[in-house]
Formats: C-alpha cells, structure tokens, sequence
C-alpha cells in the first residue's frame, strides 16, 4: 500500500471513530479511551527511535511533559486555541529531541539510555522551578466554555484531536518504515559501523530519528493540560510515560508500526479495565508481569510470534 | 596543471602518506605510506598485531589517524566519515562478518545500493533489487537471497561482506581476511570471486594470512610489521626477503 493511500485509510478510519464514538452515551468512554490513545502516540513515537533505530529513550516524560506544557505556557499567554497548543508543543518537543540528538546520539546503548534518564532529571528541575507554568504547585487550566462542533462536553473535542493525533502517528511511523530512511534507520540497529561503511550517513539519521520521535511525544503531551484541567510537574513526567511507551512496543513487536499499536491497545485496555474494576495501584505491576512473560515468551512481540508462525505454517 | 592532477588521478587511485595511529601509548601504525593504482591487486601481509585493520580503518574512516594523509582519486579525504568515503568509491568488507542481521540478504545489499551507489550512478528504483540479484548471482548467495543474514554459514557471511562492498559500486575495495578459518576449497571460492571483481576493473586491497592465496593473487605485495611498512615490491621478492622471513619466523 503506498503512502498516500495508507493515510487516506488512517484517516477515514479516524473519521468514522470519531463520528461512530459519539453515539455512545457512557461519558467515561471518552475519558478512558482517550488515555489508550496517547499511549498509542507514545509507543508509536518511541519506537521510531527503540524500535526502527535500535536507540532506548528512558526519556519520554521529558518529551510528552514539553507538549504538555508548551500548552500550559501559551495558555497562560492568551489562551492560545488547541489548534496552536497541538502544533508549537509539537514543534517544542522536536527541537527539544533535535538537540539531545544532536548532543547524545554519539553516546552508544545503555550511555544513550542513561542520557535520556538525565534529560528528564533536567527538565523536571526546570519546569519545578518556572513560575510562569506554575512551578512545583502546578497549574488549573480551565476548558473553553465554547464547544466546536455542537458536541456535548470539551472531552469529546480532545477525544477527537486525539484521534486524528494517533492515525497522523501511525502514518509518520509507517512512512519511516518503508522509505529508504526506514532501511537506513534499521541498518543502524543491526550494525552502526557496517551502516556507517555502506554509505549510510548515520548521525544524521539518528538525529532526524530522535527529532520526530520527541515532536511526536509532544503532541501526545499537548492536550494533557485540558484534559486533566491541573498539571503539575510530578503527573506530567509521570514514570509511567517511560515504562508504558518501552514496554507497548516491546509486546506488541518493535519492527513495524502495528506492533505499538497493538501493544499500546493491549496493554492501554487491560490497565484502564483494571483501574475501574481492581484499583489504579495494579496498573504497573501488570505492566512488568506483561514484560516478564513477553521478554522470555516471545522476545519479538506479539507480532515477531505471529510472523513466526506464518513461516512455520507456510513450511509445512 | 590541471592536466598534471589529471595525470595523477589516472594514476594514482588511493594514496596513503605518512599515516601514523597511536591508541594511547602504544603506536599501531607509524608512518605508512601506500599506493594503489586503478585496478591493481595488491597483498598486504603483516604478523597479528602489526597494524593492517587499523589501516582500513584508517582508510575508510572508522579511525581518524593523527598524522599523515589519505588521498582517493585525488581528493583528500582524511577529514571525511566513513560513509562519504564508500560513496566516493572506497569500500571494505569486515573481518568478523557485519550482516544487517534482521534483514534477508537481498535487503543486506540495498543499503549500500540505495545509500552508496546510487551516490554516482544512476539506478533506478525498481531496478534494485534486480541489481541486488545480479550481484548475488555473481558472489554465488542467489539461492539464499531470501534468507535472513543472521542465520548465514561462514563462508556465506564472508561472501555477503564483499556482495555488499561490491553493491556500493566501489574503485577500490578492501577485503580484510575474508579468508581467515575456511577450508581449502571456500578460500579458493573467494580467491576466485576477488579475482573476478578486479576483472571487472575493481582495485583489490587483499588482507591475508593464507600465503598460498596472497601468493596467487598478488601482482604487488606489501608488508606490515609493528606499524611499520618494511617492504613493498614484487610478491616474490618481498616474500623471500631476508626483514620479511625474520618478521615472520624470528631469527
């Protein structure tokens, strides 16, 4: 399926949820499937990094937490509308990955790794001590009282971004993947120096790698301000961000765009029915039990288990 | 003058001057100077330790060396990384095999094709993969193009290393013991696919410790020994010398 065609289909498909959603009535639909959505975005962006580059971000609180509160900023500003909060905090949290890139991506492995922790470290202190966007006591920011569209409640309109966000995700992932950037991308993973020496420019690469996967994270983070109506530093670089988005594509198969997307709808799924039925307290141990029995069942995802069985299958 | 750098372009294609390498204290190369001229086959020999990978690597760009220069056709690329230098036409095969292990190894040869060659010669994009092929064919992995590379034999691994050095369209290629620890009859195998390379008007670097190939292929052999170059000349010669049997076997 060529590219066009690829994100045509994204996008009628977020069409029709969007629509088709607002038939159902139960409010707390919204808000919880809202919360599958950004992982989604968040796993799909990780692994344009993790997963096509080989290189692990512990970061990704950094990155979602620079959307989120770009939006804060411009809230503060003149009430800036979504529209602008979804693009600049995108745009914030591109450069904010071109220039760990730029700075990091010639550390290798568990340094890169580590970079990444640090970077998070750092904004945190930054944000904790920025007055503007409410420091340490954090923020309140107050839904628009204007609804677009004739919808019933502002969760919807998020709902909604969050929709388009997640299939423009999916279709910058997939665009990676089969483009020759996808091929450079994945021979960096396998071998950075064989890369290097067949002519693939690798430091270029990577920082290009980082920057899209750090704007989109952003964009994840940028509706965060609306839809919990207070942040503060702690929730918004929340280590959850970090674990989710490794452990989502490391379950559902970290070499093409669908395996964060069904990891993310997997595990998303179980820790929302889980808070609402058992207590919020399980969602992360549920989170490492899943990586466990992944990580020694079937190291390759889910999608790296069900390609294996189709080579077995079509053997036989 | 422009003449005259045409006149050393078309005779000199890789030229190393005073290249010296320290890590730390200890000198891995000092001061070697190397020609190739186009197509030619030259040995390089030298004991374990004397300093011929970090020479590639020197020369493709892996390592930086402190001192001395490296010209490819003329230009000076000391400064260049690694992957302007292969697209330039200088390329290498590693001596533990490299494969893109996730990919099959059809798709190992398209990286340098789409990243390398299509850097100076203008291949199509549905070409490719019959370009790939071509390749493949030639090196003898046709039937395994669509095998994952991880899961290759040695010999097999060696012979994808110079598929992929050769799909990058290179002037000058550097096999760096892509002979060590096979049988007599898989050293001839690549004995053969070097040598039908520079038929076809490849430069070949050969790194070797297998006498009986270097011997054969060889129209011009090169000794390292401690970092230094302590001969360059004719393959009988220098291998019968008196510096070279005592670097070899000790006195």
């Amino acid at each position: 399926m060529s590219n066009k065609l690829f994100a045509a289909v994204a996008f009628a498909i977020a069409v029709a949820i969007a629509a088709g959603s607002q038939l159902i009535g139960n409010e707390y639909f919204f808000t919880a499937t809202y919360t599958v959505l950004q992982f989604i975005i968040l796993a799909t962006a990780w692994n344009i990094l993790g997963g096509y580059t080989g290189y692990v971000n512990f970061g990704t609180a950094a990155f979602f937490a620079t959307g989120a509160y770009t939006a804060v900023a411009l809230y503060n500003a003149f009430h800036a509308p979504l529209i602008i909060m979804i693009v600049a905090g995108t745009v914030a949290a591109g450069l904010v990955g071109l220039a760990v890139g730029y700075l990091t991506l010639r550390l290798r492995g568990v340094f890169f790794a580590i970079a990444t922790l640090a970077l998070a470290v750092v904004l945190y202190t930054f944000v904790v001590n920025w007055d503007y966007v409410g420091g340490a006591r954090g923020a309140y920011i107050l839904q628009p009282r204007e609804i677009p569209l004739g919808l019933p409640r502002y969760i919807h309109v998020l709902y909604i971004a969050m929709v388009f966000m997640c299939a423009f995700a999916l279709v910058v992932a997939r665009a990676i993947e089969t483009s020759t950037l996808g091929r450079g991308l994945a021979a960096i993973r396998d071998d950075e120096l064989a890369a290097e020496c067949s002519g693939v420019p690798t430091l270029r690469l990577k920082i290009f790698s980082a920057t899209v996967s750090g704007a989109l994270m952003g964009m994840a983070g940028t509706t965060l301000p609306y839809y919990l109506s207070y942040v503060e530093p702690s929730s918004a670089f929340s280590l959850s961000y970090a674990v989710n988005s490794i452990a989502m594509p490391l379950i559902g198969g970290m070499m093409s765009w669908l395996g964060p997307l069904i990891g993310a709808v997997l595990l998303g799924t179980i820790q929302q029915i889980v808070q609402v039925t058992v207590s919020s307290a399980w969602n992360l141990l549920i989170v490492g039990v899943l990586l466990v029995l992944f990580v020694t069942l079937a190291p390759n995802g889910i999608m790296g288990w069900f390609d294996a069985w189709l080579r077995a299958r079509r053997r036989s | 003058m422009a003449a005259r750098a045409e006149a050393l372009v078309n005779e000199v294609l890789l030229d190393v001057r005073g290249v010296s390498k320290r890590f730390g204290g200890f000198t891995a190369l000092d001061g070697v100077d190397l020609v190739v001229k186009p197509g030619e086959r030259l040995g390089l020999i030298g004991p374990n330790g004397s300093g011929k990978s970090t020479l590639v690597n020197c020369i493709t760009g892996a390592l930086r060396n402190e001192e001395g220069s490296i010209h490819f056709e003329g230009t000076d690329v000391s400064a260049q990384p690694p992957h302007r230098r292969i697209r330039l036409g200088l390329a290498r095969s590693f001596q533990i095999p490299k494969p893109f292990s996730s990919m099959s190894v059809l798709d190992n040869l398209r990286i340098p094709l789409l990243y390398a060659a299509r850097q100076h010669e203008r291949i199509a994009r549905d070409r490719i993969s019959d370009v790939a092929m071509d390749i493949l064919r030639q090196v003898g992995l046709a039937d395994k193009a669509d095998a994952m590379s991880g899961g290759l034999t040695q010999v097999d691994m060696r012979k994808l290393e110079l598929a992929r050095a050769v799909a990058a369209k290179p002037k000058l290629l550097i096999s760096d013991e892509a002979m060590a620890g096979l049988s007599t009859s898989e050293v001839d195998e690549i004995l053969a696919l070097l040598t039908s390379l520079n038929r076809q008007g490849i430069a070949i670097i050969m790194i070797e410790h297998i006498m009986r190939a270097v011997m054969k292929f060889s129209e011009r052999l090169a000794v390292l020994v401690a970092g230094r170059k302590i001969a360059d000349g004719d393959p009988q010669t220098v291998a019968s010398s008196a510096e070279v049997v005592k670097a070899y076997l000790g006195e």
